[in-house]
């Protein structure tokens, strides 16, 4: 084992980022280990994070997922990241601060309330949507719900969303249906690519 | 053949990688699917241990008859395991035993932020760091060979972001597993009597002092000199941190972070004009550069706790970025974890919150119900302090703290470390009354097997323990079991329990929702009928995630239906999420709540 020595200029700038939000239960670490694999075959370094554990129960989730030329730290810094997928709609107000003037986001119009929201403590801000636009310029609002209904599969709406997310990014879609293909059990498989396309086309 | 693995796979496939065939652990976030994923291999035997100290200890037997062993742990497991562990320091492992420590810096699911690196210092065994998970499929296979060629045990050490975080790892083909065990007696090195551990003391020191001159030619202990006007030192994530944020910085990345390679350090250091220390938690490799008598900057600017990431690097040595989006102003609610629809601990909980007692928790799902609106639990310490607490408690209490103090803990974490704490009470004669919330299964860490639900790791059929059986023959004088879907009888035998003179145990018997082997019945999901629901809010109090309180006030006038004077509101079901359990059902006193057609 001998002492290496390397002189590498990465200019981090090359490296993207795309920032899942949403709460435990659906299916974001899924989304995001697909999202990854269609980076990885296509060439690119990829990372992705998040946290297990605790926040399984119906907390919050984030992934974030980053890829370029090469990559190094695995969570985005905030202010930084391309893009917000958001999974929930209360979800997307969350980590605003990672974001930068000009990321683009896309948002699941689905209300899950969190527990002061029940308790009547506080209120579901209803309004997220609105304020997000009035923020960001780029804002695209799907209900990945009725997509999912619509493709036979009711768990299928973090493919819907996938689909929705491939829209913005530069990748192939026999990709996209070839990680779907290998990674979903025979049964589902189908659904997941109707979810995927009908998302791609909203 | 590159794949995507998270850290913890990488160590599990480079253990099995190296022909690493014998695994042992026990389950806790962030290390448990570091054993999950060995046990799948092919010719690989793993098993879960009730606690740390036991697990380690198989790893240490296995060691010693000539196999080589991979022991996994989260960052506390090895304070249950620190005994065996300072000791096999001295007598060395025959074999090999790498022990994983998975560190959870910012606490993301654990009861403290402990830095395990200072175990290595302490225990005098050497560490080593990966950054991502092709280092760590490697550095599993260095630590076998370290452990080996210098007969000591080796730490692995993770955190949270390595042992979670994805990345692209080449797979290799596996290295037969050799077998090499065989019955050696050798007690001058085994025996550790103080005549014995003397000597082998000397040893020990000998290992060390190998060690530090192996670490300054280790490959994995790199320098990556650019700008000479800043170098870091730095080792596992926090490198990559860095690295995003200052690549034309110089780099020290040390691969092993105990023992420190001076000479090396010395090396760098004169390359460069300023020197900072990365690294998370303690300024463990700082504080030795600075006995080294270096000028060095680390937590001077660095915070002492949490995890750092990008912004945490780039914000110390640059100041804060102003935020350059507006963001909204409303208030965000908070989104913790909750206990599941259907949990059977919230049964239980509900009738515990209402007994003005003072319940010394655990670990586990049931934690959760510290939180509004069940505040049932008021400790939690570490894995079965409960027991101990209750009984601490009650007896300092005497006379005030007769039908008052109750413990709760669950069936694995009894399993872990109840049993001798149960039996202390029994000894003692203790007078609190303990609940064994047993859900079947380990919930919290993700379902792992353990000696009461009847399976092994690798799926064989098991002897279960009989949790009742148990606590009688510990001497508990009043043994119970109780359904938490049945309130009015939890209510009425904790009650009784409460009031009787001995120690009791009480067994809340039902399996964890999202459990699937128990899960046998189907029922039907639940809602409120708004003609009867008069806003008592008694199910609100439940905190189930499908139910929620609706105020009159922001309803359109047409759909407020009020069935009693003060009314303010009703309650209302989210059936997608509703399971059924029916135990808002039974707390509603008007009958409002009802099948779902
Ligand atoms: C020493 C130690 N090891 C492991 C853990 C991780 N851990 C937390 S709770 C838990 C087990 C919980 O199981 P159980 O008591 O059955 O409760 P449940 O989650 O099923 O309700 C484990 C393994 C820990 N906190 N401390
Ligand atoms: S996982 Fe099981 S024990 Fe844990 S909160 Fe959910 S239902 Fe309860
Ligand atoms: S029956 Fe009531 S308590 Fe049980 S899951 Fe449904 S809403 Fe929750």
């Amino acid at each position: 084992m001998s002492k290496k020595s390397s002189i590498e200029k990465i200019n981090p700038t090359e490296v993207k980022s795309v920032l899942m939000a949403g709460v435990g239960g659906q299916g974001i670490l899924r989304a995001s280990d697909i999202l990854c694999l269609v980076m990885m075959e296509s060439g690119m370094d990829v990372k992705k994070s998040e946290v297990h554990g605790m926040a399984q129960r119906g907390g919050c989730v984030t992934s974030h997922v980053r890829y370029g030329s090469k990559v190094y730290s695995p969570i985005e810094r905030k202010g930084n990241v391309d893009i917000l997928l958001a999974f929930e709609k209360l979800e997307s107000l969350r980590y605003l601060d990672y974001l930068k003037p000009d990321s683009r986001i896309i948002i699941n119009e689905l209300e899950l309330y969190p527990p002061a929201v029940n308790l009547g403590d506080m209120t579901y801000p209803g309004q997220a949507i609105d304020l997000v636009k009035e923020s960001f310029k780029t804002v695209k609002v799907v209900k990945a719900h009725e997509i999912a209904r619509k493709a036979g599969n009711l768990r299928a709406e973090n493919t819907a969303l996938l689909g929705v997310l491939s829209q913005w990014l530069d990748l192939e879609i026999t990709m996209w249906e070839k990680i779907i293909w290998e990674v979903f059990p025979k049964k589902v498989v189908d659904a997941n690519l109707k979810a995927f396309h009908l998302g791609r086309a909203a | 053949m590159k794949v995507l693995m998270s850290g913890n796979e990488a160590i599990a496939r480079g253990a099995y990688e190296w022909g690493i065939r014998f695994g042992v652990g026990y389950p806790g976030t962030p290390s448990t699917e570091i054993l999950e994923e060995f046990s799948k291999y092919d010719g690989v035997y793993a098993e879960w241990a009730p606690n740390e100290k036991v697990a380690l200890e198989v790893g240490i037997g296995a060691a010693v008859a000539g196999a080589r062993a991979i022991v996994t742990m989260k960052h506390v497991g090895v304070n249950v395991a620190a005994d065996p562990l300072f000791t096999v320091s001295y007598t060395g492992t025959n074999g090999a035993l790498v022990i994983i420590t998975a560190d959870d810096p910012s606490l993301h699911s654990s009861q403290n932020e402990q830095d395990n690196r200072n175990y290595a210092k302490f225990a005098k065994i050497p560490m080593l760091e990966p950054a991502d998970s092709q280092e760590a499929k490697e550095f599993i296979k260095i630590a076998f060979a370290l452990s080996e060629k210098f007969d000591t045990p080796v730490f692995l050490r993770t955190t949270t972001r390595v042992s979670h975080s994805k990345s692209v790892v080449i797979i290799e083909d596996p290295l037969p597993g050799e077998d090499k065990t065989e019955i050696r007696i050798t007690p001058s090195k085994y025996v550790m009597v103080p005549a014995m551990a003397r000597l082998r003391r000397l040893e020990v020191e000998k290992r060390t002092q190998a060690l530090r001159e192996y670490a300054e030619t280790f490959g994995e202990n790199r320098m990556e000199i650019n700008s000479t006007e800043v170098g870091v030192i730095t080792a596992g994530m926090p490198y990559n941190y860095t690295k995003d944020v200052f690549p034309e910085f110089s780099y020290l990345k040390l691969g092993m972070v105990h023992p420190l390679p001076e000479k090396l350090i010395r090396e760098f250091a004169a390359k460069v004009k300023k020197l900072y220390v990365i690294e998370e938690l303690d300024p463990f490799i700082e504080e030795q550069i600075r006995a080294m008598g270096l000028v060095v900057a680390g937590k001077d600017v660095f915070p002492f706790t949490n995890e750092f990431d990008p912004g945490v690097v780039e914000t110390a040595l640059k100041g804060k970025k102003p935020t350059t989006v507006r963001l909204p102003e409303v208030a965000i609610p908070p989104r913790p974890p909750n206990l599941c629809p259907g949990c059977p601990h919230r049964g239980l909980f509900h009738v515990l919150g209402k007994l003005k007692t003072f319940v010394a928790g655990d670990i586990g799902c049931y934690t959760l119900s510290f939180m509004k609106p069940l505040e049932g639990m008021h400790s939690c310490i570490c894995m079965g302090a409960s027991i101990g607490m209750a009984h601490g408690m009650s007896k300092a209490l005497k006379e005030k703290g007769k039908g008052k103090v109750v413990g709760v803990i669950g069936d694995g974490t009894f399993l872990h470390s109840g049993i001798t704490p149960l039996l202390n009470m029994a000894y003692n004669q203790g007078e609190a009354v303990i609940v064994i919330c047993d859900n079947r299964t380990t919930a919290m860490t993700g379902m792992q097997e353990h000696p009461g639900t009847g399976y092994t790791l690798q799926g064989a059929k098991a002897k279960e323990l009989d949790i009742f059986a148990l606590a009688k023959v510990l001497g508990i004088d009043s043994v119970r079991v109780i359904d938490p879907y049945d309130i009015k009888n939890t209510r009425e035998v904790m009650r009784e329990e409460l009031a009787r003179p001995g120690s009791s145990v009480v067994i809340s018997r039902r399996s964890c929702v999202l459990f699937k082997r128990h899960q046998t019945e189907i029922r039907k999901p639940l809602r409120v009928d708004v003609n009867k629901c008069v806003g008592c809010r008694n199910c609100i109090g439940l905190g189930c995630p499908p139910i929620a309180w609706r105020k009159f006030a922001d309803m359109p006038a047409d759909q407020v239906i009020k069935n009693a004077k003060k009314q303010e509101g009703n309650s209302f079901i989210d059936a997608d999420l509703c399971t059924g359990c029916t135990i808002c059902q039974q707390v509603c006193k008007v009958g409002a709540i009802v099948e779902v057609e």
